[in-house]
């Protein structure tokens, strides 16, 4: 089954003047469980790819359709509902939200999908033990590791239960070791738990762990390939 | 959830936090101190003047207050004593007959005004036999008098000399007499301190040539918010054909506008202090605007709705304000304490300055919670107005923008 199907996107922006087309008529379908990278140079179009896809941003020509939503239809206010039901986002940096603990930062989401305290609850430790962080539950971000701070940002993600999570290159700011960890978590998780990963990257050691990988060049999709 | 974001988001930067808390807390400081500076020397001169002499309600015969003529003297009749049954707030009546004379003692002589009094209600009222400096205080069937101190010094007189009076008494009687010094009396009131001298009721029927008569019936009321009320009570029973009933902003409508006058060059101070302090605030705002922008939009892209966050900021910064005027309060409670217990009493050429515009020199701090808590409302009012700036920036908020910044 699909969970995304993007059909001719294009996109322009014009921040001065001075047209830059960052996607080129892509069409793309991303099958559920799929563990995928999304790769290509800089300024290629990665991250306007997955913030199209994620509801984040809107293409200036095509459709996007997200579990059986026309998301390119949505307004802005029923973007925002929509992302925080169906996606979970783990950016580059920065994910978390300073003054919360990273208990708190995982509860935040569920807390506004106004979900039962008993709930929220149970699912923040049982996601925090997932990605290995049982004895960080009350720290902040400031008293976390970098790789930590991812961690806690893919338990975040994981929380509203999301058709798939959205990552835009979430090891770029993590050494090797933490990658690694990461990457583990992120693959167990697909495996075992059948989450659908979509993430760019530029990352040599990312690019051999996933089983799908997407080659953007100047905005169109170079080649796919599937390694199964 | 929100309530405890925001408070943990006023204590992150806790440097700039304090340094806003504290341009909050002096502003608050100081438009409380002025403030109860100021409403505390009105409040102290309208007692002495109002209460400590005119009262803050008077009746006449209607007319009387534009003339001041004894000739609109009226006869004390049943109808009239009987008044205090009208309102429980009236505590009973001192009636007066009062006009201008000239007092002398053969080589100098001084304008006065001379009052009949009724020793017992006056004291009552006036609490007068407390201000009794020397000699003692009069008895109904004296003939004898009470001077002011300004008037005792100016004549050279003391207890038991003579004073001389002359004045035209009732419809163009000649009235002349001269009495001993019964007793000195001072007044803060530099204005009544050189005016006042001090009759028996009888005798100043006698020496005016009004029997029976009396000019005014002050009327004895605890607190000044009785006023409205018993004016209204007073008004229904008597007949506005023959009676004037008066409060005192209407007996001293220069009083009451130089009061004003007085506020108003204090609310352009506070706007100013106020005016600094918002573009101070309005600093941090922007700052923390800019330097959260990534952090909203993160918020906003995993699905925080921007009213939610807007409201978060929001409450972020008139949390931050009402902890800036709660902390100015209870930094101001002391000091305005302070000068209320020990009001400032200024000495030397200033005093003399201020006597001269019939100030008395004591300035006593009012202590009173309405003014803290304006200070509190400002604040409020200026923080919310504020915060409209970064609740109307996240409305606009693109989360991707906001992420690569730009
Ligand atoms: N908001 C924007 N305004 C103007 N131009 C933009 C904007 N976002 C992206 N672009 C441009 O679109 C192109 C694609 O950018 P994008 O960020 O998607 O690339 P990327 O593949 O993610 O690059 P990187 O590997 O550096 O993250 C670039 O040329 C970029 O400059
Ligand atoms: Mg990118």
């Amino acid at each position: 089954m699909s969970v995304i199907i993007a059909k001719g996107i294009s996109k322009t922006y014009d921040p001065d003047g001075m047209p830059v087309l960052a996607l080129q008529r892509i069409d793309l379908e991303i099958r559920e469980g799929e563990f995928t990278a999304i790769v290509g140079p800089s300024g290629s179009g990665k991250s306007t790819l997955l913030n199209i896809i994620g509801g984040l941003d809107k293409p200036s020509e095509g459709m996007v359709e997200v579990g059986g939503h026309m998301i390119t239809e949505l307004s802005d206010n029923e973007l925002i509902d929509f992302r925080k039901e169906h996606i979970g986002f783990v950016f580059q940096a920065y994910n978390l939200i300073p003054v919360l603990t990273a208990r708190e930062n995982v509860e935040f989401v569920m807390l506004l999908q106004q979900r039962p305290k008993a709930e929220r609850e149970a699912r923040t430790k049982e996601l925090l033990h997932a990605v290995g962080l049982d004895d960080k539950m009350d720290k902040r971000p400031g008293e976390l590791s970098g790789g930590q701070q991812q961690r806690v940002a893919v338990a975040r993600a994981l929380a509203p239960k999301p058709a798939f999570i959205l990552a835009d290159e979430p090891t770029a700011n993590l050494d090797t070791k933490s990658t690694e960890n990461l990457l583990d978590i992120m693959a167990e998780l697909n495996r075992e738990e059948k989450i659908t990963f979509i993430f760019s990257t530029h990352d040599q050691r990312v690019i051999n762990r996933a089983r799908r990988v997407i080659t953007l060049v100047d905005g169109a999709v170079a080649s796919d390939e599937k390694r199964d | 959830m929100l309530i405890k974001m925001a408070w943990r988001n006023i204590w992150r930067n806790k440097r700039r936090t304090l340094i806003t808390i504290a341009s909050i807390l002096f502003a608050v400081l100081l438009a409380s101190l002025m403030e109860s500076l100021q409403k505390g020397a009105w409040g102290h001169m309208i007692k002495n003047v109002v209460n400590y002499y005119f009262g803050y309600v008077q009746i006449h015969q209607k007319g009387y207050w534009d003339e001041q003529s004894i000739d609109k003297a009226f006869a004390l009749g049943d109808h009239l004593t009987a008044l205090p049954a009208a309102s429980s707030h009236i505590k009973g009546l001192a009636p007066r007959l009062e006009s201008f004379a000239l007092a002398s003692t053969g080589n100098n002589t001084v304008g006065v005004l001379v009052i009949g009094i009724d020793p017992q209600a006056e004291t009552r009222m006036t609490k007068l036999a407390e201000r009794l400096q020397r000699g003692n205080y009069l008895a109904p069937e004296d003939d004898a008098a009470l001077l002011a101190e300004g008037i005792a010094e100016r004549l050279k007189l003391d207890v038991g000399d003579t004073i001389i009076l002359v004045s035209q008494g009732y419809h163009g009687v000649n009235a002349a007499a001269k009495y001993p010094v019964k007793g000195i009396v001072r007044f803060g009131s530099p204005e009544l301190n050189k005016q006042m001298v001090y009759l028996p009721l009888l005798a100043a029927q006698r020496f005016y040539g009004a029997e029976g008569l009396v000019t005014s019936l002050a009327v004895n009321i605890a607190k000044e918010e009785h006023v409205p009320p018993v004016v209204r009570a007073l008004k229904r029973k008597l007949d506005p054909e023959h009676y004037e009933v008066m409060d005192w902003p209407e007996m001293m409508p220069d009083l009451l506008q130089a009061k004003a006058l007085d506020s108003a060059g204090n609310y352009i101070v506070y706007f100013i202090l106020y005016l600094v302090i918002a573009f101070g605030i309005l600093g941090t705002i922007l700052m923390m605007t800019k330097e959260r922008e990534y952090e909203f939009g993160v918020l906003v892209a995993i699905g925080m709705g921007r009213f939610a966050l807007g409201f978060m900021v929001w409450l972020e910064i008139i949390l931050l304000g009402m902890l800036g005027a709660l902390v100015g309060i209870a930094a101001s409670f002391p000091v305005v304490w302070y000068f209320y217990v020990n009001p400032i009493r200024f000495t030397g050429d200033y005093a003399g300055l201020l006597e001269k515009f019939g100030f008395e020199p004591i300035f006593p701090a009012a202590f009173n919670a309405q003014v803290f808590l304006t200070q509190a409302i400002i604040v409020l009012v200026l923080t919310s107005v504020l915060a409209i700036y970064p609740v109307f920036k996240i409305k606009r908020l693109e989360p991707v923008h906001a992420m690569r910044g730009d």
